[in-house]
Protein backbone atom coordinates (compact mmCIF):
# COMPACT_ATOMS: atom_id res chain seq x y z
CA UNK A 1 0.00 0.00 0.00
CA UNK A 2 2.64 2.08 1.60
CA UNK A 3 4.66 1.24 -1.94
CA UNK A 4 1.51 2.24 -4.13
CA UNK A 5 1.37 5.78 -2.99
CA UNK A 6 5.11 6.35 -3.64
CA UNK A 7 4.98 5.29 -6.75
CA UNK A 8 2.09 7.44 -7.40
CA UNK A 9 4.12 10.02 -6.24
CA UNK A 10 6.80 9.10 -8.82
CA UNK A 11 4.59 9.07 -11.35
CA UNK A 12 3.13 12.57 -10.80
CA UNK A 13 6.42 14.02 -10.39
CA UNK A 14 7.74 12.37 -13.96
CA UNK A 15 4.73 13.88 -15.76
CA UNK A 16 4.52 17.12 -14.54
CA UNK A 17 8.27 17.30 -15.43
CA UNK A 18 7.54 16.11 -19.14
CA UNK A 19 4.67 18.48 -19.61
CA UNK A 20 7.28 21.71 -18.00
CA UNK A 21 9.66 20.52 -19.94
CA UNK A 22 7.33 20.72 -23.42
CA UNK A 23 6.12 24.11 -22.27
CA UNK A 24 9.93 24.94 -21.48
CA UNK A 25 11.54 24.42 -25.01
CA UNK A 26 8.16 25.98 -26.46
CA UNK A 27 8.69 28.53 -24.46
CA UNK A 28 12.47 28.77 -25.22
CA UNK A 29 11.68 28.34 -29.11
CA UNK A 30 9.12 31.43 -29.31
CA UNK A 31 10.94 34.11 -26.95
CA UNK A 32 14.25 33.38 -27.97
CA UNK A 33 12.74 34.02 -31.90
CA UNK A 34 10.60 37.13 -30.59
CA UNK A 35 13.14 38.34 -28.59
CA UNK A 36 16.03 38.67 -31.20
CA UNK A 37 13.29 39.09 -34.31
CA UNK A 38 10.91 41.89 -32.52
CA UNK A 39 13.04 44.55 -32.04
CA UNK A 40 13.88 44.18 -36.30
CA UNK A 41 9.99 44.51 -36.92
CA UNK A 42 9.74 48.31 -37.60
CA UNK A 43 7.76 50.00 -40.03
CA UNK A 44 10.65 50.09 -42.62
CA UNK A 45 11.68 46.47 -42.72
CA UNK A 46 7.65 45.76 -43.33
CA UNK A 47 7.54 47.87 -46.40
CA UNK A 48 10.30 47.95 -48.51
CA UNK A 49 12.09 45.49 -50.70
CA UNK A 50 14.58 43.56 -49.76
CA UNK A 51 17.88 45.24 -50.77
CA UNK A 52 21.37 43.20 -51.70
CA UNK A 53 19.78 39.86 -51.47
CA UNK A 54 18.35 40.63 -48.22
CA UNK A 55 21.49 42.04 -46.47
CA UNK A 56 19.82 45.44 -46.21
CA UNK A 57 16.00 46.41 -46.94
CA UNK A 58 12.83 44.89 -45.50
CA UNK A 59 11.01 41.97 -46.44
CA UNK A 60 7.67 43.70 -48.13
CA UNK A 61 8.04 41.36 -51.37
CA UNK A 62 7.92 38.52 -49.36
CA UNK A 63 5.08 39.48 -47.47
CA UNK A 64 3.33 40.18 -50.70
CA UNK A 65 4.44 36.73 -52.32
CA UNK A 66 3.15 34.84 -48.83
CA UNK A 67 -0.12 36.48 -48.89
CA UNK A 68 -0.63 36.09 -52.47
CA UNK A 69 0.29 32.42 -52.69
CA UNK A 70 -1.66 31.79 -49.54
CA UNK A 71 -4.44 33.45 -51.64
CA UNK A 72 -4.42 31.96 -54.51
CA UNK A 73 -4.23 28.17 -52.77
CA UNK A 74 -7.05 28.56 -50.59
CA UNK A 75 -9.35 30.08 -53.08
CA UNK A 76 -8.50 27.36 -55.51
CA UNK A 77 -8.67 24.36 -52.49
CA UNK A 78 -12.28 25.62 -50.85
CA UNK A 79 -14.07 24.50 -53.69
CA UNK A 80 -13.12 21.17 -54.44
CA UNK A 81 -12.55 20.35 -50.45
CA UNK A 82 -15.92 21.61 -49.16
CA UNK A 83 -17.68 20.35 -52.14
CA UNK A 84 -15.93 17.09 -52.10
CA UNK A 85 -17.01 17.13 -48.12
CA UNK A 86 -20.60 17.83 -48.57
CA UNK A 87 -20.55 14.72 -51.28
CA UNK A 88 -19.52 12.85 -48.88
CA UNK A 89 -21.64 13.68 -45.91
CA UNK A 90 -24.90 14.64 -47.89
CA UNK A 91 -25.41 12.71 -51.11
CA UNK A 92 -24.03 9.37 -50.96
CA UNK A 93 -24.44 6.18 -47.95
CA UNK A 94 -21.54 4.63 -47.71
CA UNK A 95 -20.47 2.63 -50.36
CA UNK A 96 -17.30 1.83 -52.69
CA UNK A 97 -17.18 5.26 -54.06
CA UNK A 98 -17.19 7.19 -51.02
CA UNK A 99 -14.54 4.74 -49.28
CA UNK A 100 -12.29 5.40 -52.28
CA UNK A 101 -12.30 8.91 -51.60
CA UNK A 102 -12.04 9.13 -48.34
CA UNK A 103 -9.08 6.10 -48.34
CA UNK A 104 -7.26 8.60 -50.78
CA UNK A 105 -7.59 11.60 -48.82
CA UNK A 106 -6.46 10.21 -45.59
CA UNK A 107 -3.58 8.89 -47.21
CA UNK A 108 -2.54 11.76 -48.80
CA UNK A 109 -2.76 13.74 -45.86
CA UNK A 110 0.02 12.12 -44.30
CA UNK A 111 2.09 12.59 -47.47
CA UNK A 112 5.52 14.68 -46.42
CA UNK A 113 5.36 18.15 -48.55
CA UNK A 114 8.46 17.38 -50.17
CA UNK A 115 6.75 14.68 -52.24
CA UNK A 116 3.76 17.50 -52.95
CA UNK A 117 7.24 19.65 -54.22
CA UNK A 118 8.50 17.12 -56.74
CA UNK A 119 5.22 16.71 -58.17
CA UNK A 120 4.28 20.10 -58.32
CA UNK A 121 7.78 20.91 -59.75
CA UNK A 122 7.30 18.58 -62.78
CA UNK A 123 4.11 18.74 -63.18
CA UNK A 124 3.23 22.56 -63.22
CA UNK A 125 6.78 24.38 -63.80
CA UNK A 126 7.74 21.92 -66.38
CA UNK A 127 5.07 20.31 -68.17
CA UNK A 128 2.37 22.67 -68.21
CA UNK A 129 5.13 25.36 -68.18
CA UNK A 130 3.95 27.61 -65.68
CA UNK A 131 7.58 28.07 -64.48
CA UNK A 132 8.16 29.09 -61.07
CA UNK A 133 5.51 31.86 -59.43
CA UNK A 134 2.89 32.14 -57.43
CA UNK A 135 0.53 30.22 -59.88
CA UNK A 136 2.81 27.00 -59.72
CA UNK A 137 3.36 27.47 -55.63
CA UNK A 138 -0.47 27.95 -54.88
CA UNK A 139 -2.01 25.36 -57.11
CA UNK A 140 1.06 23.21 -55.38
CA UNK A 141 -0.19 24.25 -52.26
CA UNK A 142 -3.69 23.38 -52.92
CA UNK A 143 -3.37 19.92 -53.83
CA UNK A 144 -1.49 19.40 -50.51
CA UNK A 145 -4.32 21.14 -48.23
CA UNK A 146 -6.89 19.54 -49.99
CA UNK A 147 -6.84 16.36 -48.27
CA UNK A 148 -7.13 18.12 -44.62
CA UNK A 149 -9.69 20.50 -45.96
CA UNK A 150 -12.01 17.64 -47.30
CA UNK A 151 -11.86 15.88 -43.65
CA UNK A 152 -12.02 18.81 -41.28
CA UNK A 153 -15.20 20.46 -43.58
CA UNK A 154 -16.79 16.63 -43.58
CA UNK A 155 -16.02 16.52 -39.96
CA UNK A 156 -17.93 20.08 -39.39
CA UNK A 157 -20.96 18.72 -41.57
CA UNK A 158 -21.44 15.70 -39.92
CA UNK A 159 -21.69 17.51 -36.31
CA UNK A 160 -24.73 19.14 -37.65
CA UNK A 161 -27.59 17.52 -35.57
CA UNK A 162 -29.86 15.25 -37.78
CA UNK A 163 -32.92 17.03 -36.75
CA UNK A 164 -31.46 20.18 -38.57
CA UNK A 165 -32.26 18.16 -41.62
CA UNK A 166 -35.24 16.55 -40.57
CA UNK A 167 -37.14 19.61 -39.80
CA UNK A 168 -36.03 21.59 -42.99
CA UNK A 169 -37.29 18.49 -45.03
CA UNK A 170 -40.70 18.43 -42.71
CA UNK A 171 -41.28 21.97 -44.15
CA UNK A 172 -40.50 21.05 -47.82
CA UNK A 173 -37.02 22.03 -47.93
CA UNK A 174 -35.30 20.61 -50.86
CA UNK A 175 -32.03 18.57 -50.66
CA UNK A 176 -29.96 21.47 -51.94
CA UNK A 177 -32.92 24.65 -49.10
CA UNK A 178 -31.50 22.33 -46.64
CA UNK A 179 -28.26 21.62 -47.13
CA UNK A 180 -27.74 25.51 -48.48
CA UNK A 181 -29.74 27.17 -45.37
CA UNK A 182 -29.79 24.34 -42.27
CA UNK A 183 -26.70 22.59 -42.72
CA UNK A 184 -24.04 25.29 -44.50
CA UNK A 185 -24.62 27.85 -42.11
CA UNK A 186 -24.17 25.37 -38.85
CA UNK A 187 -21.06 23.68 -40.23
CA UNK A 188 -19.86 26.87 -41.16
CA UNK A 189 -17.48 27.68 -38.00
CA UNK A 190 -16.04 23.97 -38.10
CA UNK A 191 -15.47 24.90 -42.21
CA UNK A 192 -14.00 28.14 -41.58
CA UNK A 193 -11.71 26.37 -39.19
CA UNK A 194 -10.05 23.94 -41.13
CA UNK A 195 -9.47 26.91 -43.60
CA UNK A 196 -7.99 28.74 -41.64
CA UNK A 197 -5.58 25.94 -40.62
CA UNK A 198 -5.01 25.43 -43.95
CA UNK A 199 -4.35 29.38 -44.08
CA UNK A 200 -1.56 27.86 -41.65
CA UNK A 201 -0.11 25.58 -43.27
CA UNK A 202 0.60 27.77 -46.51
CA UNK A 203 1.91 30.41 -44.98
CA UNK A 204 4.85 27.85 -42.95
CA UNK A 205 5.45 25.50 -45.71
CA UNK A 206 9.24 25.88 -46.87
CA UNK A 207 10.02 22.89 -49.16
CA UNK A 208 7.13 22.09 -51.35
CA UNK A 209 7.15 26.50 -52.36
CA UNK A 210 10.98 26.66 -52.98
CA UNK A 211 10.25 23.88 -55.62
CA UNK A 212 7.50 25.44 -57.45
CA UNK A 213 7.33 29.37 -56.55
CA UNK A 214 11.06 30.66 -57.08
CA UNK A 215 12.93 32.63 -55.14
CA UNK A 216 13.39 35.89 -56.44
CA UNK A 217 12.91 39.28 -54.23
CA UNK A 218 11.35 41.22 -56.54
CA UNK A 219 7.52 42.42 -55.65
CA UNK A 220 5.91 40.61 -57.47
CA UNK A 221 3.57 42.36 -60.57
CA UNK A 222 0.98 39.21 -60.91
CA UNK A 223 0.74 35.46 -60.26
CA UNK A 224 2.89 34.64 -62.79
CA UNK A 225 5.97 36.48 -61.48
CA UNK A 226 7.96 34.30 -59.21
CA UNK A 227 8.35 35.04 -55.75
CA UNK A 228 10.15 34.19 -52.51
CA UNK A 229 7.41 33.64 -49.58
CA UNK A 230 8.71 34.42 -45.76
CA UNK A 231 9.73 31.24 -45.01
CA UNK A 232 11.78 30.33 -47.78
CA UNK A 233 13.51 34.06 -47.25
CA UNK A 234 13.74 33.28 -43.61
CA UNK A 235 15.98 29.82 -44.60
CA UNK A 236 17.90 31.73 -47.19
CA UNK A 237 18.95 34.47 -44.81
CA UNK A 238 19.57 31.85 -42.04
CA UNK A 239 21.92 28.98 -43.89
CA UNK A 240 23.83 31.21 -46.47
CA UNK A 241 24.37 33.50 -43.35
CA UNK A 242 23.30 36.80 -45.33
CA UNK A 243 21.58 38.41 -42.59
CA UNK A 244 20.80 37.18 -38.97
CA UNK A 245 19.44 40.42 -38.05
CA UNK A 246 16.73 40.03 -41.05
CA UNK A 247 16.45 36.76 -40.45
CA UNK A 248 15.37 36.98 -37.16
CA UNK A 249 12.92 39.83 -37.82
CA UNK A 250 11.19 37.54 -40.50
CA UNK A 251 10.91 34.38 -37.96
CA UNK A 252 8.96 36.94 -35.75
CA UNK A 253 6.40 38.23 -38.03
CA UNK A 254 5.76 34.58 -39.12
CA UNK A 255 5.52 33.06 -35.42
CA UNK A 256 3.14 35.93 -34.66
CA UNK A 257 1.27 35.03 -37.55
CA UNK A 258 0.83 32.13 -37.42
CA UNK A 259 0.02 32.63 -33.25
CA UNK A 260 -2.92 35.23 -34.60
CA UNK A 261 -4.13 32.02 -36.58
CA UNK A 262 -4.18 29.84 -34.03
CA UNK A 263 -5.91 32.31 -32.25
CA UNK A 264 -8.50 33.14 -34.75
CA UNK A 265 -9.33 29.46 -35.44
CA UNK A 266 -9.68 29.30 -31.55
CA UNK A 267 -12.12 31.95 -31.07
CA UNK A 268 -14.40 29.60 -34.32
CA UNK A 269 -13.90 26.35 -32.51
CA UNK A 270 -15.22 27.35 -28.90
CA UNK A 271 -18.45 29.51 -30.02
CA UNK A 272 -18.90 26.00 -32.07
CA UNK A 273 -18.65 24.07 -29.53
CA UNK A 274 -20.15 26.06 -26.63
CA UNK A 275 -23.47 26.55 -29.81
CA UNK A 276 -23.59 23.10 -29.72
CA UNK A 277 -23.52 22.33 -26.17
CA UNK A 278 -26.07 25.50 -24.94
CA UNK A 279 -28.79 23.30 -27.21
CA UNK B 1 -36.24 25.93 -61.91
CA UNK B 2 -36.39 24.23 -57.81
CA UNK B 3 -36.03 20.99 -59.59
CA UNK B 4 -33.14 22.10 -62.27
CA UNK B 5 -31.37 23.66 -59.28
CA UNK B 6 -31.61 20.58 -57.64
CA UNK B 7 -30.37 18.16 -60.35
CA UNK B 8 -27.44 20.95 -61.12
CA UNK B 9 -26.38 21.54 -57.05
CA UNK B 10 -25.38 17.57 -57.01
CA UNK B 11 -24.18 17.24 -60.37
CA UNK B 12 -21.80 19.88 -59.11
CA UNK B 13 -21.15 18.40 -55.66
CA UNK B 14 -20.19 14.99 -57.83
CA UNK B 15 -18.08 16.50 -59.98
CA UNK B 16 -15.96 18.46 -57.17
CA UNK B 17 -16.11 15.56 -54.80
CA UNK B 18 -14.45 13.41 -58.54
CA UNK B 19 -11.92 16.18 -59.19
CA UNK B 20 -10.78 16.10 -55.97
CA UNK B 21 -9.95 12.47 -56.34
CA UNK B 22 -9.11 12.66 -59.97
CA UNK B 23 -6.36 15.63 -58.50
CA UNK B 24 -5.09 13.00 -55.73
CA UNK B 25 -4.69 9.98 -57.94
CA UNK B 26 -2.53 12.33 -60.39
CA UNK B 27 -0.25 12.98 -57.53
CA UNK B 28 -0.17 9.12 -57.15
CA UNK B 29 -0.07 8.68 -60.65
CA UNK B 30 2.78 11.45 -61.46
CA UNK B 31 5.43 9.94 -59.17
CA UNK B 32 5.13 6.38 -60.05
CA UNK B 33 5.28 7.13 -63.89
CA UNK B 34 8.49 10.01 -63.11
CA UNK B 35 9.91 7.28 -60.56
CA UNK B 36 9.57 3.90 -61.95
CA UNK B 37 11.69 3.79 -65.14
CA UNK B 38 15.23 4.49 -63.02
CA UNK B 39 14.26 1.78 -60.03
CA UNK B 40 13.70 -0.93 -63.70
CA UNK B 41 16.88 0.17 -64.90
CA UNK B 42 18.70 -0.42 -62.22
CA UNK B 43 16.70 -2.65 -60.30
CA UNK B 44 14.92 -2.53 -57.22
CA UNK B 45 17.72 -4.24 -55.13
CA UNK B 46 20.31 -2.57 -56.67
CA UNK B 47 18.46 1.24 -55.61
CA UNK B 48 17.07 0.39 -52.57
CA UNK B 49 20.45 -1.58 -51.09
CA UNK B 50 23.15 -0.12 -53.16
CA UNK B 51 25.82 2.04 -51.00
CA UNK B 52 26.91 4.44 -53.57
CA UNK B 53 24.83 7.44 -54.31
CA UNK B 54 26.74 9.45 -57.09
CA UNK B 55 24.35 10.35 -59.63
CA UNK B 56 26.25 12.39 -62.45
CA UNK B 57 28.49 8.68 -62.58
CA UNK B 58 25.35 7.02 -62.97
CA UNK B 59 25.46 5.33 -59.50
CA UNK B 60 21.73 5.25 -57.64
CA UNK B 61 22.17 3.58 -54.58
CA UNK B 62 19.85 4.46 -51.51
CA UNK B 63 20.80 2.53 -48.76
CA UNK B 64 22.47 4.94 -46.93
CA UNK B 65 19.55 7.44 -47.51
CA UNK B 66 17.35 5.27 -45.91
CA UNK B 67 19.56 4.05 -42.63
CA UNK B 68 19.48 7.91 -42.19
CA UNK B 69 15.95 8.43 -42.41
CA UNK B 70 15.49 4.95 -39.57
CA UNK B 71 17.79 6.46 -37.33
CA UNK B 72 17.09 9.85 -37.51
CA UNK B 73 13.29 8.68 -36.78
CA UNK B 74 14.03 6.17 -34.39
CA UNK B 75 15.87 8.83 -32.79
CA UNK B 76 12.76 10.86 -32.63
CA UNK B 77 10.73 8.41 -31.16
CA UNK B 78 13.24 7.86 -28.36
CA UNK B 79 13.34 11.45 -27.69
CA UNK B 80 9.77 12.66 -28.61
CA UNK B 81 7.10 9.22 -27.82
CA UNK B 82 7.95 8.86 -23.81
CA UNK B 83 7.65 12.82 -23.50
CA UNK B 84 4.24 13.33 -25.56
CA UNK B 85 2.52 10.58 -24.24
CA UNK B 86 3.31 11.72 -20.79
CA UNK B 87 2.05 15.28 -21.78
CA UNK B 88 -1.26 13.14 -23.14
CA UNK B 89 -1.76 11.74 -20.01
CA UNK B 90 -1.13 15.42 -18.28
CA UNK B 91 -3.66 16.87 -20.40
CA UNK B 92 -5.86 14.10 -19.92
CA UNK B 93 -5.85 13.51 -16.23
CA UNK B 94 -3.48 15.75 -14.14
CA UNK B 95 -3.82 19.48 -15.13
CA UNK B 96 -5.73 22.19 -13.22
CA UNK B 97 -8.11 23.11 -15.94
CA UNK B 98 -6.40 26.71 -15.74
CA UNK B 99 -3.28 25.20 -17.31
CA UNK B 100 -4.75 22.72 -19.50
CA UNK B 101 -6.32 26.23 -21.08
CA UNK B 102 -2.88 27.29 -21.36
CA UNK B 103 -1.06 24.14 -22.41
CA UNK B 104 -3.54 22.90 -25.16
CA UNK B 105 -3.29 25.95 -27.26
CA UNK B 106 0.37 26.54 -26.74
CA UNK B 107 1.01 22.49 -28.44
CA UNK B 108 -1.37 24.05 -31.27
CA UNK B 109 1.40 26.97 -32.21
CA UNK B 110 4.03 24.11 -31.47
CA UNK B 111 2.42 22.73 -34.31
CA UNK B 112 2.15 25.96 -36.47
CA UNK B 113 5.73 26.93 -36.36
CA UNK B 114 7.39 26.41 -39.68
CA UNK B 115 10.01 23.55 -39.96
CA UNK B 116 12.53 26.14 -40.76
CA UNK B 117 12.22 27.73 -37.32
CA UNK B 118 12.68 24.78 -35.32
CA UNK B 119 15.94 23.80 -37.75
CA UNK B 120 17.39 27.17 -37.02
CA UNK B 121 16.75 26.84 -33.32
CA UNK B 122 18.42 23.56 -33.71
CA UNK B 123 21.49 24.94 -35.59
CA UNK B 124 22.18 27.70 -32.93
CA UNK B 125 21.70 25.93 -29.55
CA UNK B 126 21.66 22.16 -30.50
CA UNK B 127 23.86 21.59 -32.81
CA UNK B 128 26.73 23.55 -30.90
CA UNK B 129 26.40 22.16 -27.35
CA UNK B 130 26.49 18.52 -29.38
CA UNK B 131 29.42 19.57 -30.66
CA UNK B 132 31.08 21.32 -27.43
CA UNK B 133 29.99 18.10 -24.83
CA UNK B 134 30.04 15.37 -27.23
CA UNK B 135 32.61 15.81 -30.16
CA UNK B 136 32.19 15.49 -34.02
CA UNK B 137 30.57 17.73 -36.31
CA UNK B 138 27.68 18.57 -34.14
CA UNK B 139 25.52 18.06 -37.56
CA UNK B 140 24.48 14.84 -36.49
CA UNK B 141 21.73 11.99 -36.23
CA UNK B 142 21.16 13.40 -32.36
CA UNK B 143 20.42 16.73 -33.49
CA UNK B 144 18.04 15.80 -36.25
CA UNK B 145 16.46 13.41 -33.64
CA UNK B 146 16.46 15.87 -30.90
CA UNK B 147 14.61 18.54 -33.22
CA UNK B 148 12.67 15.90 -34.69
CA UNK B 149 11.53 14.55 -31.15
CA UNK B 150 10.17 18.31 -30.48
CA UNK B 151 8.86 18.91 -33.79
CA UNK B 152 6.39 15.53 -33.68
CA UNK B 153 5.16 16.19 -30.06
CA UNK B 154 2.16 17.72 -30.90
CA UNK B 155 0.85 15.11 -33.64
CA UNK B 156 1.70 12.70 -30.21
CA UNK B 157 0.28 14.78 -27.36
CA UNK B 158 -2.95 16.08 -29.23
CA UNK B 159 -3.79 12.39 -30.78
CA UNK B 160 -2.77 10.11 -27.52
CA UNK B 161 -4.80 12.82 -25.32
CA UNK B 162 -8.25 12.87 -27.62
CA UNK B 163 -7.95 9.02 -27.33
CA UNK B 164 -7.40 8.86 -23.55
CA UNK B 165 -10.28 11.54 -23.15
CA UNK B 166 -12.66 9.53 -25.50
CA UNK B 167 -12.73 6.53 -22.61
CA UNK B 168 -15.99 6.16 -20.72
CA UNK B 169 -15.67 7.64 -17.26
CA UNK B 170 -16.87 4.57 -15.48
CA UNK B 171 -13.53 2.70 -16.33
CA UNK B 172 -11.62 5.31 -14.04
CA UNK B 173 -14.51 5.49 -11.69
CA UNK B 174 -14.50 2.08 -11.11
CA UNK B 175 -10.87 1.61 -10.87
CA UNK B 176 -10.80 4.49 -8.17
CA UNK B 177 -13.71 2.40 -6.51
CA UNK B 178 -11.72 -0.74 -6.68
CA UNK B 179 -9.03 1.26 -3.93
CA UNK B 180 -6.52 1.80 -7.13
CA UNK B 181 -4.27 4.70 -6.82
CA UNK B 182 -4.66 7.33 -9.66
CA UNK B 183 -1.76 6.33 -10.97
CA UNK B 184 -2.89 2.48 -11.22
CA UNK B 185 -5.93 3.69 -12.22
CA UNK B 186 -4.38 5.51 -15.47
CA UNK B 187 -1.78 2.50 -15.90
CA UNK B 188 -3.54 -0.68 -15.11
CA UNK B 189 -6.74 0.28 -16.27
CA UNK B 190 -6.95 3.80 -18.67
CA UNK B 191 -3.64 3.50 -21.01
CA UNK B 192 -4.38 -0.26 -21.74
CA UNK B 193 -7.99 1.14 -22.75
CA UNK B 194 -6.54 3.46 -24.96
CA UNK B 195 -3.93 1.66 -26.43
CA UNK B 196 -4.47 1.76 -29.89
CA UNK B 197 -4.63 5.12 -29.84
CA UNK B 198 -1.97 5.65 -28.44
CA UNK B 199 -0.31 3.14 -30.52
CA UNK B 200 -2.10 5.69 -33.99
CA UNK B 201 -0.72 9.06 -32.11
CA UNK B 202 3.00 7.40 -32.36
CA UNK B 203 2.64 5.88 -35.67
CA UNK B 204 1.39 8.89 -37.40
CA UNK B 205 4.30 11.01 -35.32
CA UNK B 206 6.81 8.85 -36.62
CA UNK B 207 5.13 9.43 -40.32
CA UNK B 208 5.46 13.34 -39.70
CA UNK B 209 9.32 12.04 -38.41
CA UNK B 210 10.39 10.46 -41.58
CA UNK B 211 8.41 13.15 -44.00
CA UNK B 212 10.25 16.29 -42.31
CA UNK B 213 12.68 17.71 -45.12
CA UNK B 214 13.50 21.47 -44.34
CA UNK B 215 14.33 21.11 -40.28
CA UNK B 216 16.56 18.19 -40.97
CA UNK B 217 18.10 19.09 -43.67
CA UNK B 218 19.65 22.25 -41.25
CA UNK B 219 20.78 19.75 -38.25
CA UNK B 220 21.48 16.90 -40.01
CA UNK B 221 25.17 17.71 -41.91
CA UNK B 222 23.40 15.64 -44.80
CA UNK B 223 26.68 13.45 -45.86
CA UNK B 224 25.72 10.25 -47.91
CA UNK B 225 27.88 7.87 -45.67
CA UNK B 226 26.74 4.97 -43.79
CA UNK B 227 26.88 6.58 -39.84
CA UNK B 228 29.26 5.00 -37.58
CA UNK B 229 27.56 6.67 -34.20
CA UNK B 230 24.67 8.89 -33.57
CA UNK B 231 27.10 11.73 -33.20
CA UNK B 232 27.74 11.73 -37.15
CA UNK B 233 26.24 13.34 -40.05
CA UNK B 234 23.34 11.66 -42.30
CA UNK B 235 21.49 12.33 -45.34
CA UNK B 236 17.29 11.03 -45.29
CA UNK B 237 15.40 10.51 -48.32
CA UNK B 238 13.38 14.11 -47.93
CA UNK B 239 16.30 16.08 -47.16
CA UNK B 240 18.43 14.03 -50.57
CA UNK B 241 15.23 15.29 -52.61
CA UNK B 242 15.21 18.84 -50.76
CA UNK B 243 18.84 19.27 -51.63
CA UNK B 244 19.17 18.23 -54.95
CA UNK B 245 16.15 18.90 -56.21
CA UNK B 246 17.04 22.18 -57.89
CA UNK B 247 19.48 21.16 -60.40
CA UNK B 248 18.66 17.47 -61.39
CA UNK B 249 17.94 16.33 -64.52
CA UNK B 250 17.18 13.25 -66.60
CA UNK B 251 18.29 10.22 -64.78
CA UNK B 252 19.04 11.80 -61.45
CA UNK B 253 15.83 13.61 -61.47
CA UNK B 254 14.05 10.41 -62.21
CA UNK B 255 16.42 8.82 -59.06
CA UNK B 256 14.88 11.35 -56.93
CA UNK B 257 11.55 10.33 -57.69
CA UNK B 258 12.09 7.14 -56.87
CA UNK B 259 13.47 8.31 -53.97
CA UNK B 260 10.13 9.94 -53.36
CA UNK B 261 8.32 6.75 -54.21
CA UNK B 262 9.99 5.02 -51.56
CA UNK B 263 9.27 7.79 -49.09
CA UNK B 264 5.63 7.24 -50.60
CA UNK B 265 4.95 3.75 -49.72
CA UNK B 266 6.53 3.51 -46.27
CA UNK B 267 4.28 6.90 -45.33
CA UNK B 268 1.08 4.54 -47.01
CA UNK B 269 1.96 1.52 -44.91
CA UNK B 270 2.53 3.95 -41.85
CA UNK B 271 -0.77 5.45 -42.52
CA UNK B 272 -2.94 2.29 -43.35
CA UNK B 273 -1.28 0.66 -40.18
CA UNK B 274 -2.42 3.60 -38.06
CA UNK B 275 -6.25 3.61 -39.55
CA UNK B 276 -6.48 -0.26 -39.57
CA UNK B 277 -5.68 0.00 -35.45
CA UNK B 278 -8.08 2.69 -35.02
CA UNK B 279 -10.60 1.55 -36.89
CA UNK B 280 -10.42 -2.28 -35.67
CA UNK B 281 -10.85 -0.36 -31.92
CA UNK B 282 -14.16 1.05 -32.96
CA UNK B 283 -15.49 -2.35 -34.31
CA UNK B 284 -14.51 -4.12 -31.30
CA UNK B 285 -15.87 -1.22 -29.03
CA UNK B 286 -18.84 -1.20 -30.99
CA UNK B 287 -18.94 -4.68 -30.86
CA UNK B 288 -19.13 -4.73 -26.65
CA UNK B 289 -22.21 -2.71 -26.49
Amino acid sequence: MKQAHFREKIARVVIWAAALLVMAVLGAVVVYILYKGLPMLSWEFLTQIPRDMGRAGGISSTIVGTLLLTLVAVAIAIPFGIGTAFYLAEYTRENIVTRIIRFSAESLAGIPSIVYGLFGFIFFVIMLKLRWNILSGALTMAFMILPTMIRTAEEAIRAVPQSYREVSFSLGGTKWQTIARAVFPSALRGIANGVILSVGRCIAETAAVMLTAGSALRMPASLLSPTRTMAVHFYMLATEGISMPNAYGTAALLVILIFLINVVANMLVNRFVGKKESR
Amino acid sequence: MKKFREKLSGRIFLALAISSVAALALITVFILVQGLPIIKSVGLIDFVFGMTWAPTQGEFGIFPMIVGSVAVTLGAAIVGVPVGVCCAIFLAEFAPAALRNVFRPAIQLLAGIPSVVYGFWGLLFVVPLIRDYLGGPGLSILAGSIILGIMILPTIISIAEVSLLALPRQYKEGALALGMTHWQAIKSVLLPAAKSGIVAAVILGIGRAIGETMAVIMVLGNAVALPGSILDPVRTLTTNIGIEMGYAAGEHQQALFATGIVLFVVIMLLNSTAQYITRGNKVNRGKKK
